[in-house]
């Protein structure tokens, strides 16, 4: 009887004291960690193109919050889907194809003699990255577009392109490359 | 007429010779002074077991591979399924029944190396993964060794060996424990197992030491056997093929623990000398803990590694319940692997303290 | 730690370090060395691209059909790292255009062709006769207007290393040389070694170091011989002779071997008071200062098993490959590979046309059995040949894992970006894994995520200033129509009960009336909800429409003349057939867009059903 007493005080004891530790460590080294919807917002690639089915990247950031599929957003590819199910803790799974494929990094770009200046695109982009006013040539600011895809549909004149970036950075890829016959 | 069709495009433009292929191969052939001496004592059963073994390593290689829709012919060719099935037969007694070898190699390729993800991919060492499920599984098979030839009752053919791995018996009919009654009718255990029950009933280190099945400084003909091991690490070691650090950090813990114990306790403890020349130590030393797969990286990280199999093999030899503890050192410490390697990363260059 | 002091007397001592790992490759170095440096005939073409080095590109000085003479500049530095190029010859500008580059992925650059006139008239020289006493600020504008860049490999303008802005102790001139088959360096050194003397002595004037040291690898005994000799009165000038051993010869390898320190990663030796130059830098330094010559040649080793007469060149800049192969016979084995640089560190060529440029030291076309190729890549064995070979430490191996993994976290931890892509790891390899390979474009991918990392965080900004906007907008319309409605029906209530109940009807209708005025050009649907009379909507309608269009011309007049205040009635009639011209204009491209599109409907059809 003793020994169980022993016995079962020495565990009470201990459960207080590494509880007690516990405690004052989670609140001691606790880690500000941002809001679960900002963490997943970060991850994505800020397109806005809204192929996940959102009309952005936060609100799909939102809806994987809640539980939606990690595997919806073509422009961040197979690399964001890694990030997020290491964030999320769950499986990486190839992208969903119903959503598109991975694509170039591509901008828009305003064939301008062609523009009638409608401003259509411009209320389209979802990053104010086209310049103009109505009836005046549009412009896209290369450097903000995010090759969203989304001004090209509303152009009744169909005079913008999506142009792949040529700058990108070559990764030593042998295919990149047009072989060429020597001697 | 010519033109640069090379998949990847980066520098260098040149190799050393040296292919995973030949390092494979060379280790194998480092093999041969070792198998010549186990077979001069031990009698053809090794050389048969080698071949069942490569056969049966090979052959599931194949079958995998061809599941996993690989390549089947380049990956046989670079030898590591040949290496596996060897050094599992030089790992179990050479009489042992044939289904013993279909096991145990089996298990070491399909599971241990295929199913981690084939070659490169295993964290434990598919030998003595293989070895440890047949000790485990099949305990009396698996340590029934003959005494060396030159102290048994019987001497056994070529032929007698083939019945008997095959059947369980030899041309004459005898089983493989009566083929271990020795001259003086006793049943004969290897050098280890011997010392092992011997200390348990009571007997000293140098008493038990006295018996014919111990030699000068080892087990009889074990003392042979290891000398050819350690002939062919040397070997490897001149070839490149591997380090110096794991068969020393293995042979110096384990020869330390040794000598300290036997200073302490000289009546229960075997002699260092013994230790080192018994059972698989150099065996283990130069071919099972050097295999790169499943061994440290770094180099602080490979003398940790030898050092921790060293100390393993003797605690194991000493206080636990087997005999000899080689397999289950390396597969310990293969566990530790990943943490060893992670703390011994070495400095990379410009990371040191600021000048 | 080292103090200052130390550093200088610890290097005096003749001490040596040594890196760890390295490796010994078949040097075939004797192909190429043996004879004296020749001058390759001139070219007709010669194609410069107007960046050659680390940094930007010079804005451009000349014009299609313009002539230039040899060593005129055809472009001027511009604002930060930048270098001109000259003209390698006299000769007239065929064109400026993209041209194949001097870059593994020959990827077309900006390139000034020039079609040599045979003559090598030469533009006027601007030597510094009086360097000694020239002040160091206007030596470094020369030497950045004479083009002069680091010779060794990486052509990092040399202006900047000249005017350093830390405290130097320490001047390692490089003449190591450890990458196998080229010489350049060497044959330079042998017959050069005074013009290379005096190129160090105006760097000594200019960085003043305490000390300088030529390191130069135990494989050149006749360099060594000659620079020796040279430098022989000159007691702040040491030559240390280092053991062969690849890659001795990286910059930071090299520190470590001289004076045992390590250069802190991501810092440049000028932090740690040591500045190194490549000989053949020495060399165009003397050239630009004391003879006035801007760097429009340099030393290329020509070599290989494939080629007849392997030997080292005086190479004009721009001088297309195919040129030195010819001059030097090249005989192509099967599959024939051709290296700009070393058989290590080297890259393929794609093109013959790609040009020398500054950092061309060697053209090597060697033989497949001299120097094997790489074959089909198997699995990593983990057996650490690669990292105990490794000159700065790194691990290969877990490089490789987490590169393939493309766990770009992780490739940081190992510190990826202390990699020299020295391709150490990948000559030892028994797999034949291209570790290098895989390494760069790591090397890139990261770089690639850091740079759209920043472009999204952008793109996010604006989508939610965007947002924002949107949102407020929304809100301000919404303000907006609820104040007028809110004032229709104070309007109502007013006229309801200062009136009878019989004018009620009358007052109805007004009060329609003036809602109407209200609210037609924002929307003509918007109150016929209220109108009970389906009559006095369509009025409202019709009305609120001619409004609207009433409207759309002011301001198409407004726009078209926004410049001129006083908008005369002429002008705005004028104003309007502009007006109507574009708007046919604009029927004309739609129409035409829309007859694009039916043809890709068309073809789109077409090629489905002959599919
Ligand atoms: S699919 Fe487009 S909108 Fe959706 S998360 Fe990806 S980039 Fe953002
Ligand atoms: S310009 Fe077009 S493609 Fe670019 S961000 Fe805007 S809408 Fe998207
Ligand atoms: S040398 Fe090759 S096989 Fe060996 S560990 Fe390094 S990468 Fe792996
Ligand atoms: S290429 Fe990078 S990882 Fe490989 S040996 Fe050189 S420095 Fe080390």
């Amino acid at each position: 009887m003793y020994v169980l007493l022993f016995a079962l005080g020495a565990l009470i004891a201990l459960t207080v004291v590494f509880g007690a530790i516990l405690g004052f460590a989670s609140v001691k080294f606790k880690v500000k960690a941002d809001p679960l919807v900002e963490q997943i917002d970060n991850l994505l690639p800020q397109t806005q193109c809204g192929q996940c089915g959102y009309p952005g990247c936060k609100p799909y950031a939102e809806a994987i919050a809640n539980g939606d599929d990690i595997n919806k957003c073509p422009p961040g590819g197979e690399s964001t889907i890694k990030q997020l199910a290491d964030l999320m803790g769950v499986d990486a799974k190839p992208l969903d194809s119903a959503h598109g494929q991975e694509d170039v990094k591509k901008v828009a770009f305003i064939r301008e003699d062609e523009c009638i200046g409608c401003t259509k695109c411009i209320q389209a982009c979802p990053v104010d990255a086209i310049m103009g006013a109505s009836k005046v040539m549009h412009t896209v600011i290369i450097d903000e577009c995010t090759g969203c895809d989304l001004c090209v549909e509303p152009c009744p004149v169909d005079c913008i392109d999506m142009v792949p970036l040529t700058d990108t950075n070559w990764k030593w890829d042998a295919l990149a490359i047009s072989v060429k016959n020597i001697n | 007429m010519k033109s640069i069709s090379k998949l990847f495009v980066s520098s260098p433009h040149t190799r050393t010779g040296l292919t995973t292929n030949q390092v494979m191969r060379t280790v194998c052939y480092a093999c041969i002074p070792g198998i010549a001496a186990q077979t001069y004592f031990f009698g053809w059963g090794v050389i048969v077991q080698a071949l069942l073994c490569i056969i049966v390593a090979l052959t599931a290689e194949a079958i995998i591979l061809s599941l996993r829709e690989k390549p089947v012919r380049a990956t046989l060719a670079d030898g590591s399924a040949m290496l596996t099935g060897l050094l599992i037969a030089l790992s179990i007694p050479p009489l042992a029944p044939w289904w013993i070898s279909v096991i145990g190699v089996s298990f070491a390729i399909i599971i241990v190396k295929q199913l981690y993800g084939g070659l490169g991919f295993n964290l434990f060492n598919p030998a003595m993964a293989g070895y440890v499920v047949l000790l485990i599984s099949f305990p009396v098979a698996m340590t029934n060794w003959l005494p060396v030839q030159q102290v048994m009752t019987y001497d056994i053919s070529f032929l007698d060996c083939v019945s008997s791995i095959f059947t369980g018996f030899t041309l004459d009919g005898y089983s493989v424990t009566q083929l271990r009654i020795a001259v003086d009718g006793i049943t004969m255990a290897t050098p280890l197992d011997h010392f092992k029950t011997q200390i348990d009933l009571g007997l000293t280190a140098s008493e038990i030491t006295a018996s014919p099945i111990y030699g000068d400084y080892g087990g009889t003909g074990w003392e042979w056997v290891n000398l050819g091991y350690l002939i062919g690490g040397l070997l490897l070691l001149k070839q490149g093929v591997i380090r110096w650090h794991i068969p020393f950090a293995i042979i110096a813990s384990l020869f330390t623990f040794s000598l300290i114990s036997y200073s302490i306790t000289p009546d229960l403890s075997l002699p260092p000398m013994i230790s080192l020349f018994s059972g698989a130590t150099m065996f283990a030393a130069f071919f099972i803990a050097t295999d790169p797969i499943s061994a440290s990286t770094t180099i602080r990280g490979r003398l940790i590694y030898g050092a921790i199999i060293g100390a393993l093999i003797f605690m194991i030899r000493e206080w636990g319940g087997y005999p000899d503890g080689v397999a289950f050192a390396v597969l310990l410490t293969n566990l530790a692997v990943p943490l060893i390697d992670y703390y011994t990363k070495p400095a990379v260059y410009g990371h040191k303290a600021k000048v | 730690m080292h103090s200052e002091l130390s550093l200088i007397e610890q290097v005096k001592s003749g001490k040596l370090w040594d890196i760890p790992g390295g490796i010994h490759p078949p040097e075939r170095k004797s192909l190429s060395n043996s004879t004296k440096i020749d001058i390759i005939p001139l070219s007709p073409f010669y194609y410069v691209p107007i960046k050659q080095h680390i940094g930007n590109e010079g804005k451009l000085l000349v014009k299609v059909g313009e002539q230039v003479l040899t060593g005129q500049p055809l472009t001027d530095a511009i604002e930060g790292l930048s270098l001109p190029v000259h003209a390698p010859t006299s000769g007239v500008i065929k064109d400026i255009t993209p041209h194949v580059s001097a870059h593994p992925s020959g990827k077309p650059e900006i390139t000034i062709v020039i079609e040599s006139d045979h003559k090598d008239t030469v533009f006027t020289t601007k030597p510094i006769k009086n360097w000694q006493t020239s002040e160091a600020a206007s030596l470094t504008k020369h030497i950045q207007s004479m083009g002069v860049a680091g010779l060794g490999g990486a052509a990092f303008p040399t202006y900047v290393k000249t005017n350093p802005t830390k405290d130097i102790k320490l001047l390692i001139i490089n003449g190591v040389e450890c990458e196998p088959y080229i010489t350049a360096d060497d044959v330079l050194m042998r017959y050069f070694a005074n013009e290379i003397t005096q190129g160090i002595n105006i760097l000594q004037h200019m960085v003043q170091p305490e000390l300088v040291v030529i390191a130069i690898e135990d494989n050149k005994p006749e360099a060594i011989e000659a620079i020796k000799l040279a430098v022989k009165d000159q007691d702040t000038i040491e030559v240390r002779v280092i053991p062969t051993k690849y890659p001795s010869g990286g910059e930071k390898q090299l520190i470590e071997i001289v004076t045992g320190q390590e250069v802190p990663s991501k810092s440049i030796p000028a932090d740690i008071g040591i500045v190194m130059q490549n000989i053949g830098t020495c060399f165009a330094i003397k050239e630009a200062v004391i003879d006035g010559k801007a760097l429009i040649h340099r030393v290329v080793t020509v070599t290989g098993e494939s080629i007849s007469r392997p030997q080292n060149l005086w190479v004009k800049l721009g001088t297309p490959i195919s040129d030195l192969l010819t001059h030097c016979g090249l005989v192509a084995e099967q599959d024939q590979r051709l290296i700009m640089g070393g058989p290590m560190m080297g890259f393929n060529i794609m093109d013959t046309m790609m040009p020398v440029v500054k950092s061309t030291n060697c053209i090597l076309a060697p033989s497949e059995y001299n120097l094997p190729s790489f074959g089909v890549e198997q699995a990593c064995i983990r057996c650490s040949l690669c990292s105990d070979a490794c000159p700065v430490n790194l691990l290969p191996q877990q490089m490789l894992w987490y590169s393939k993994a493309k766990d770009h976290e992780k490739l940081e931890e190992y510190n990826l970006a202390d990699c020299i892509e020295c391709g150490v790891c990948s000559y030892v390899c028994p797999s034949q894994i291209p570790l290098v390979q895989y390494y760069r474009s790591s090397k890139v991918e990261i770089k690639q995520e850091k740079e759209d990392k920043i472009k999204s965080d952008k793109a996010k900004e604006r989508f939610e200033t965007r947002q924002l906007r949107l949102e407020r907008d929304k809100q301000a319309r919404l303000l907006k129509h609820k104040e007028s409605a809110d004032k229709r029906k104070k309007a109502l209530e007013k006229d309801g009960n200062a009136k009878d109940k019989i004018a009620a009807a009358l007052a109805r209708a007004k009060a329609k009336k003036a809602s109407t005025g209200e609210t037609a050009p924002i929307s003509a649907d918007a109150q016929t909800t209220n109108t009970q009379d389906k009559v006095a909507a369509a009025i409202a309608r019709a009305k609120a429409k001619k409004q609207a269009q009433a409207d759309s011309e002011t301001t198409a007049t407004v726009s078209s003349e926004s410049q001129d205040s006083e908008v005369g009635s002429a002008e705005a009639v004028e104003a309007k057939s502009a007006e109507q011209i574009k708007k046919d204009k604009i029927a004309a491209t739609v129409a035409r867009a829309k007859a694009k599109k039916l043809k890709q409907a068309a073809e789109n059809k077409e090629q489905g059903e002959s599919n």
